[in-house]
């Protein structure tokens, strides 16, 4: 009698990889050991059955999401395009309100960082809003933990306001790094998953409270003030006069 | 975390084939031709069954399908002509889902959730139920769940498989053995329940 076949020849053989002469000779060994046989036959099994149960996939009309349109614009080129525009405006931004921010010559050395918020706040919006699988570093579920851990990053206590009477929830936030350290970003999302986002950073007690102030620029609406501990900007696309609205009740919720 | 506690999932946004423009300077095109474009779309339906079949559920299948995809493209110069185009796809899938294995968690398991899956086709000649066949790959290590998908529902050879998984063909072959130990086991209900830990 011939010799034992190896387990790979076997499976090769169920596998239908096996060229015909080998393969005749593997099935006239299999005739003689029945129990090889029956595992051979098992795994045809196994694979027939995984054809039975997944190649209706094959058949299902493709989602869209899959589909690759011809000539369909270059997203990622405009994802691109759009961070630097986003910086190219804040540097328009800043340079426009440098004059309305910063001390008066003489005045001493305070830090220009004033200037800088409504523009970090706008890239920042730009770099995470769009963001569709981790806009959030934290999410909303877990408001209690985000609340604590942005608060004892920023070294003060914070909050999560609360918008959804304007009808935006809270999806989460994240820490970010700003020129001065640490600076947190909430962000809110509508029924049409329009986004904004509220940048809060600390800022010099020197600095004192300063009131409401407005950038536009390009479908992007900011308010900032500053308080004695915080500064804070909402960025979002919504319009000038909702966006004011939103930003007083912001305003209201830190205590004025 | 997301934070679409709503458990909203954000619709994915389309890709194209067309972002990369010509060629790069050692002449190899950095993107697909329109009939290359066309095999590569030829293959999204295998694709998909391979990824349906390997983590039990749709939309994760359609995630996975989509970054391979989209890294296919960013890597299209990589990709040499006359070279295979669908064990080329299904390695880059693999690297994918390993890499999401290994951020996911260090431990391979599946949620029950996942696994309640509608009752879609269940008139199986033998019995075998989608859902008992997507609980029993989910038995699977995942190392044996790719060979045995890649062998026996997509068919390719055991030179091919290597190359997607990056392992020799005798390891192929090895974990193609046990994983059709296990599959037996499982399905005939004797496999105990497994908790992998995911080596390094």
């Amino acid at each position: 009698m011939s010799l034992p076949i190896a387990e790979d020849e076997l499976q090769a053989y169920a596998d239908g990889r096996l060229d015909p002469a080998r393969a005749a000779q593997v099935e006239a060994w299999l005739a003689t050991h029945p129990e090889r046989r029956a595992q051979t036959e098992e795994w045809r099994a196994q694979s027939a059955a995984l054809h039975r149960a997944y190649d209706a996939v094959l058949d299902e009309p493709l989602p869209a999401r899959l589909l690759p349109a011809a000539n369909a614009p270059r997203w990622l080129d405009l994802r691109r395009l759009a961070v630097v525009a986003w910086i190219g405006l804040g540097v328009i931004i800043g340079f426009t309100l440098r004059d309305q921010t910063l001390p008066a010559p003489g005045a001493g050395t305070a830090a220009p960082a004033q200037a800088a918020l409504p523009r970090q706040a706008a890239i920042a919006h730009a770099v995470f809003a769009p963001e569709l699988r981790h806009p959030v570093e934290v999410g909303a579920e877990q408001e209690a933990h985000l609340v604590a851990w942005l608060s004892k990053r920023l070294g003060a206590a914070l909050k999560a306001p609360r918008l959804d009477g304007a009808g935006y929830r809270l999806v989460g936030g994240r820490l970010l790094a700003g020129d001065n350290g640490e600076v947190a970003q909430f962000m809110y999302e509508n029924a049409e998953r329009q986004r904004l986002t509220l940048y809060v950073r600390r800022e010099a007690p020197a600095g004192g409270a300063t009131a409401f102030r407005y950038a536009q620029e390009k479908g992007l609406d900011v308010f900032y003030w500053t308080d004695s501990r915080f500064g804070y900007a909402l960025s979002g696309a919504t319009g000038r006069e909702a966006m004011l609205a939103l930003g007083r009740q912001v305003h209201a919720q830190f205590g004025g | 975390m997301t934070g679409c506690a709503a458990g909203m999932k954000p619709a994915r946004r389309p890709y194209t084939l067309q972002r990369v423009p010509s060629a790069d300077p050692a002449g190899n095109r950095r993107r697909p031709t329109m009939t290359q474009r066309d095999a590569i779309i030829a293959e999204i339906p295998r694709l998909r069954r391979y990824a349906r079949a390997l983590t039990g559920a749709q939309d994760a299948a359609d995630d996975l399908v989509q970054d391979t995809l989209e890294r296919a493209l960013e890597k299209w110069r990589l990709w040499r002509p006359g070279q295979a185009l669908r064990p080329w796809l299904f390695s880059i899938m693999h690297n994918i889902h390993v890499d999401g294995r290994r951020r996911d968690a260090r431990i391979d398991y599946r949620d029950e959730a996942e696994l309640q899956l509608p009752e879609q086709r269940a008139s199986q000649a033998d019995g075998l139920a989608l859902r008992d066949l997507d609980r029993a790959l989910a038995l699977l290590p995942a190392e044996q769940r790719e060979v045995l998908l890649l062998v026996g529902l997509e068919e390719l050879s055991y030179a091919e498989v290597a190359r997607a998984l990056g392992i020799p063909q005798g390891t192929v072959m090895s974990r193609l053995s046990r994983a059709r130990a296990r599959f037996r086991a499982v399905l005939a209900g004797e496999a105990p329940p497994l908790l992998k830990v995911v080596s390094p």
